[in-house]
């Protein structure tokens, strides 16, 4: 429901966005993910007009944003939980947003519940909130007028364990109920576990996208890869390596270039026993920081062996 | 890059909602106006600082036997808001920026013209709030010396001075909020505010006394010196309004229209 069409915003010789497209569908969490700086904010502020495209568009639902009218009812957004007013209460900036947008007050009431904040947290002043809070009242303000789609930029930032469990739920939900969710974050494993769909985006451009199983098929190593531990580590790595298979060793065992099917295969022939047998392949997160690589403030080695 | 395998994008569905009203945003605005700390304590101690100063002179008069007019009891408490009223027509715009509330307000309403007329509408509705409480304060201070002295007490009430003074205010409201729009921090504006408006007036009589033709140029330049005949009801000749308009444009027009304009177009982070 929200396309991103070759959008670029440059500044001056700077280019914060470069050319990205992408869809978030309804029904579906969408993870926009990418390290600090990768243009994530940038792409966010102007899917709700806030800052302008050098070219390209963004629209939600086949609307430019300014065209929604009484947008608050349609697209809930959250962009920086801070961005209030310190010296408003939590209940009055609610307030404002439900006077705003035409709802009851009682709506008020019901999204302080709704995100678990107590009768006197919400009558406390925002500068006297801490950043968790503010996530969860940044969180009621998107979802006062009971939008269809959420754009929420790092909305787990600043929670506690429980708290991001809980914000997970709440967004599956919502999603599940037919609501399109956009969530950037620069944590893949808080993306991971929610996310239907990812985007990585790195220095301004879409580097990948897809499903966590798409992403790893396409951009994952080919080859297969096991690391296998087991009772006699020589005898097995030597059948392997007969069977014509790369062995390495890693750690208290041997990492393969072999599926963990070949690898168990062989040692029922060779008559070794296994205490250890996995899948050696990349994980997301060694895609995620290789893809995003040139981009990173701190180098990394990537130790891409296999 | 997987866009070609993706189903139909289902469409928004906005039939059925209709657009914010001018007069909801205008009393968000409003509400904005007084539900800070800042702005709460603000609009009190205006309040305070009237009720104060009506009563130590109400005070001086009884006890000295002075005559008390119903116009200057008037007249002190609309001074006292028209030196302290800006400010809050400034916080009114520059806290959005400093305070970052611009984000939020700019997203439930991107038509960003209108939140900022409902602003001005909301300043210009505190220049009428002005009014009654001028006429309420005076009404009770020249009361109770209507009790106290009745024949030093003068109930005269001219309808053009008052009508000229919520011009006057109104158009210094005009002016804090334009420089607030155009400078978008509030100390800033503040000060700008002060000086353009009680500090420049008198550099620019000093440079008109350099010369005659100097002096007549300024006349064309200088609001507060224009605006005065309006202020006291007596704009006669059309040159009076020349100058009024001319010098308008200069100080309040261009303030406002770049400072306008740059919240139209600013990006807002």
């Amino acid at each position: 429901m929200i396309t991103v069409d070759r959008l670029t915003v440059s500044y001056g010789g700077f280019t914060a966005v470069d050319d990205v497209s992408f869809v978030a569908q309804p029904g579906r969490v969408t993870g926009f993910l990418g390290p600090n700086g990768a243009g994530k904010s940038t792409t966010m502020r102007v899917m709700v007009g806030l800052t302008p495209p050098t070219s390209g568009s963004a629209t939600i639902g086949g609307l430019r944003y300014a065209d929604i009218p009484n947008p608050g009812r349609h697209v809930g957004v959250l962009l920086d939980a801070s961005a209030q007013h310190a010296g408003r209460t939590g209940r009055e900036i609610l307030g404002l947003g439900a006077q705003m947008m035409g709802l009851p007050s009682s709506r008020v009431g019901e999204m302080l519940e709704l995100v678990g904040l107590t009768e006197t947290e919400s009558k406390r002043r925002l500068r006297n909130y801490s950043l968790g809070m503010k996530q969860r009242l940044g969180l009621a303000h998107a979802l006062l007028g009971d939008p269809s789609v959420l754009i929420l930029d790092e909305p787990a930032n600043g929670l506690d364990p429980a708290g991001i469990r809980w914000m997970r739920g709440l967004l599956k939900g919502y999603a599940d109920r037919g609501g399109t969710v956009l969530l950037s974050s620069h944590l893949l494993h808080e993306v991971e576990q929610i996310a239907d769909e990812m985007i990585l985006i790195g220095h301004g451009r879409i580097v990948a996208q897809g499903d966590r199983a798409t992403l790893l098929a396409s951009h994952g190593t080919a080859a297969a890869s096991s690391l296998v531990t087991s009772l006699d580590n020589e005898t097995l790595g030597a059948a392997l390596a007969a069977a014509g298979h790369a062995v390495v060793p890693a750690g208290t065992g041997l990492k393969v270039a072999a599926s963990t099917e070949q690898v168990g295969r062989a040692a029922l022939d060779a008559r070794v026993v296994l205490t250890d047998l996995r899948d050696g392949g990349q994980n997301l997160e060694d895609l995620f920081l290789e893809l995003t690589s040139t981009t990173q403030r701190d180098a990394i080695s990537t130790g891409a062996s296999a | 890059m997987s866009a070609a395998t993706l189903p139909p994008q289902p469409v928004l569905d906005v039939s059925a909602t209709s657009p914010i009203s001018f007069w909801r945003t205008v009393l968000v605005e409003l509400r904005k106006s007084y539900n800070t700390r800042a702005g709460f304590w603000y609009l009190f101690s205006i309040g305070a600082i009237i009720a104060l100063v009506e009563t130590v002179i109400l005070i001086v008069s009884l006890v000295q036997d002075e005559p008390v007019l119903f116009e200057d009891n008037a007249f002190i408490a609309g001074g006292i808001t028209s030196l302290l009223l800006p400010v809050l027509a400034i916080m009114l715009v520059t806290s959005e920026w400093t305070q970052r509330g611009a984000m939020v307000s700019f997203t439930l309403e991107p038509r960003r013209a209108r939140v900022v007329l409902a602003k001005l509408v909301v300043s210009l509705g505190f220049v009428l709030a002005t009014l009654v409480v001028m006429l309420v304060v005076a009404l009770v201070t020249t009361g109770i010396a209507e009790l106290v002295q009745p024949d030093l007490t003068v109930w005269d009430f001219s309808v053009e001075l008052f009508l000229g003074f919520t011009i006057f205010q109104a158009i210094t409201m005009t002016i804090g909020f334009a420089f607030a729009a155009l400078l978008l921090n509030t100390p800033a504006a503040i000060v700008i505010f002060f000086l353009y408006w009680y500090l420049l007036p008198v550099l620019i009589a000093w440079a008109g006394s350099i010369s005659d033709g100097i002096e007549n140029v300024l006349e064309w330049v200088n609001f507060q010196i224009a605006i005065g005949p309006l202020a006291d009801w007596d704009m006669n000749t059309g040159e009076e309004w020349g100058k009024l308009i001319v010098s308008g444009i200069i100080w309040i027009g261009l303030p406002l229209g770049f400072g306008i304009a740059r919240i139209l177009r600013a990006e807002v982070k």
